[in-house]
């Protein structure tokens, strides 16, 4: 009864309550699509970073990463650990490098980086390298020992298509090398700082100023799936004990971190919008209260106590972020489902976010699991933001509150 | 006869700091199974006063009120809101029924309050409407009732929870002369055929008339007690 009489209350005031309704309903929907933007920014700029820079898994020497990538570090069974993942089940696509640290110099200019030396072929599968050329070839034989380049690099060294440049690293042994190379392309990523640091040039031609034939440092995996990651992890350390195996969480943990604060950073600021909701549901409800003094004193008088009135007051909120909770987390889904499919095209904004890597189309989406933990902090505001107004409520001394006229 | 009201020297100062006003002021009272009570005085005169600390909705300042054996005066009011819901009916001048409910469910709530099983529940709903003259309204909200037929579903509902006396403070006030006649004559019944004690508080001459006995307030003191 007590059940009927709150959800009957509420539809007293059909215009109130509806506005709470619609204010948590569009407060939720308002929230949940704005996580889910965020998430998808995050999660593009995630998926970005794997198939066009770090892939899902790399493999090293296990000291190479540590001794600031040395190439005396040589993987040794990188031939084995290729034909294995030539065959294996899962594997998009894999590749070999022979990397290494040193200083690229043009006329003008002195610059750090890191010289990649790629196998071109399986590289573009990887990372889809090619696709991100704006000037000139992919490393093609059109000049002596060529060298690709990133806009940002080319713009610091003053260099355009063609021009030489040096580079000059410490070979396998510890000797200083150094090599001359034409400019044969330039690239343009949408991480600048990696366009800064990064250039490409063949396998073979590093290899050898490096004093290495067949020498590989790196071995790039693109799988199939992200779910994969972790299991092949483990099947590879296990096959390969010499190889140090890491994915792209161990990698580059940053990407790790957002996905662990997203979950912080979601919920404080769905507790914000709560939070500007809680004021709407306080007043709301004290309203409600204060209009129905006598009511609510005559109930006390003929005997409903205490307990049950403030039960009453706040399950009529309840019912309230009932109506409202799941109209906006439906909205939301929707919303999400919809922009998700899409896209959202954010490049009148995304200037400086692309120097950050970010996408310029952004594809919201909101894992499931979310939405209960919402729904229920949206039942928790509700039931939060009742008690005062219930406790206003039962203050009431019967006597008085049926006296006044 | 049975004593099932005893209120001993009772007084109710309100505004205690300021000026004081003795609202009620030394009122000895014994009121006796079945009786059909009249209280009666000029406006401010404590009748209100005088029922709510009866009714156990207020406290006396000083004095006792004694139910039926059991003093009320020393109870918490969380106690004495489950002492009414069990041993008084109550019937006010107006808000009396919960408006979303219908006439039914209104009389049903007090006894779920109670824990009374349905079918009894619902047997008793019947009986109290046909007392009433209303088993043809059960299903009607409150704004679907006029106003008297709303104070006799209130009638109704104090009587359901099976109290040991009904008190009504001024219920005929909003009701038009017809309809107070009627009403009366409804209690008067219930008082006559299944000994319910009544004690109402009324301006009204002709609701006066229908009183077995007339007290008389006059600035919070019983200035005469008048069986008939
Ligand atoms: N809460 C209060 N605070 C201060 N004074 C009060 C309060 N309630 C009632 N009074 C005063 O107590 C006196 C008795 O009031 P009460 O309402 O009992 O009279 P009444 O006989 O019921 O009058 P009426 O016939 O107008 O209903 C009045 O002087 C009134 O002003
Ligand atoms: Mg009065």
């Amino acid at each position: 009864m007590l059940l009927r009489i709150a959800w009957r209350n509420i539809w007293r005031h059909k215009i109130r309550s509806l506005v709470v309704i619609l204010s948590i309903a569009v407060g939720l929907w308002a929230g949940v699509f704005m996580v889910a933007f965020s998430w998808g920014m995050y999660k593009q700029y995630m998926r970005e970073t794997v198939e066009t820079h770090i892939s899902h898994l790399q493999l090293h020497h296990p000291l190479f990463e540590e001794e600031d990538r040395e190439a005396r570090y040589v993987l040794q069974s990188a031939p084995s650990i290729q034909a294995y993942l030539d065959t294996a089940a899962g594997v998009r696509a894999s590749t070999t490098r022979a990397v290494t640290g040193g200083m690229i110099s043009s006329p003008t200019t002195v610059s750090g980086v890191q010289v990649n030396g790629i196998l071109p072929e399986r590289e573009n599968r990887v990372t889809g390298l090619a696709s991100r050329i704006i000037e000139g070839g992919y490393l093609n034989d059109e000049v002596r020992n060529p060298i690709l380049i990133g806009k940002k690099l080319a713009q610091k060294l003053k260099v355009k298509l063609k021009s030489k440049v040096v580079l000059t690293f410490q070979d396998t042994s510890g000797g200083i090398v150094a090599g001359a190379f034409r400019v044969a392309g330039i690239y343009r990523s949408k991480n600048s700082s990696l366009d800064e640091t990064s250039v490409y040039v063949h396998a073979a031609g590093l290899q050898q100023l490096l004093g290495a034939e067949g020498a590989v440092h790196e071995v790039a995996v693109l799988l199939n799936d992200d779910n994969l990651s972790e299991p092949f992890k483990h099947s590879l350390a296990v096959r390969f004990p010499d190889a140090d195996v890491k994915t792209w969480k161990d990698l580059s943990p940053e990407l790790e971190l957002v996905i662990r604060s997203f979950n912080e950073y979601m919920y404080i600021f769905v507790g914000f919008i709560l939070l500007a909701l809680t004021f709407g549901i306080v007043n709301t409800m004290l309203m409600a209260v204060l209009e129905r003094v006598r009511e609510i004193g005559m109930l006390m008088a003929i005997g409903m106590s205490r307990m049950r009135v403030f039960n009453m007051i706040l399950l009529e909120t309840v019912y309230l972020s009932l109506v409202g909770g799941p109209l906006g987390l439906l909205a939301g889904y929707f919303t999400i489902r919809w922009t998700g499919s899409r896209g959202i095209d954010i490049s009148l904004f995304s200037e400086g976010l692309s120097s950050y890597g970010f996408s310029s189309i952004v594809h919201p989406e909101l894992e499931s699991g979310y939405y209960l933990p919402l729904a229920l902090m949206t039942m928790l505001t509700a039931i939060v933001s009742a008690i005062y107004p219930a406790i206003r409520a039962i203050r009431l001394k019967p006597g008085e509150a049926i006296r006044k006229i | 006869m049975e004593t099932v009201i005893d209120a001993h020297d009772v007084t109710k100062i309100y505004n205690e700091k300021k000026i004081p006003v003795h609202a009620v002021n030394g009122v000895h009272l014994h009121i006796g199974r079945g009786e059909f009570i009249a209280l009666v005085g000029p406006s401010g005169s404590g009748k209100t006063t005088l029922l709510n600390i009866i009714g156990g909705l207020d406290y006396p300042t000083t004095g006792q009120v004694i139910i039926n054996g059991t003093n009320i005066t020393a109870m918490s009011s969380s106690e004495l809101i489950n002492f009414r819901l069990h041993n008084i009916g109550f019937v006010f001048q107006s808000y009396n029924l919960i408006p979303v409910l219908t006439a039914r469910e209104n009389i049903e709530f007090i006894m779920l309050l109670q824990h009374t099983g349905k079918k009894q529940r619902h047997e008793r709903v019947l009986n109290l409407l046909r007392e009433v003259g209303l088993e043809d309204k059960i299903n009607s909200r409150p704004g679907e009732l006029s106003g008297g037929q709303q104070q006799r579903v209130a009638v109704a509902r104090a009587l359901a929870s099976k109290p040991q006396f009904v008190l009504a403070d001024e219920p005929t006030a909003n009701l038009d002369s017809k309809s107070a006649a009627n009403l009366l004559e409804i209690m008067a019944k219930l008082n006559r055929e299944e000994g319910m004690t009544f004690v109402f508080s009324t301006h009204d001459q002709r609701v006066i008339d229908k009183a077995r006995r007339v007290i008389t307030l006059v600035d919070g003191k019983i200035t005469s007690d008048e069986k008939r």
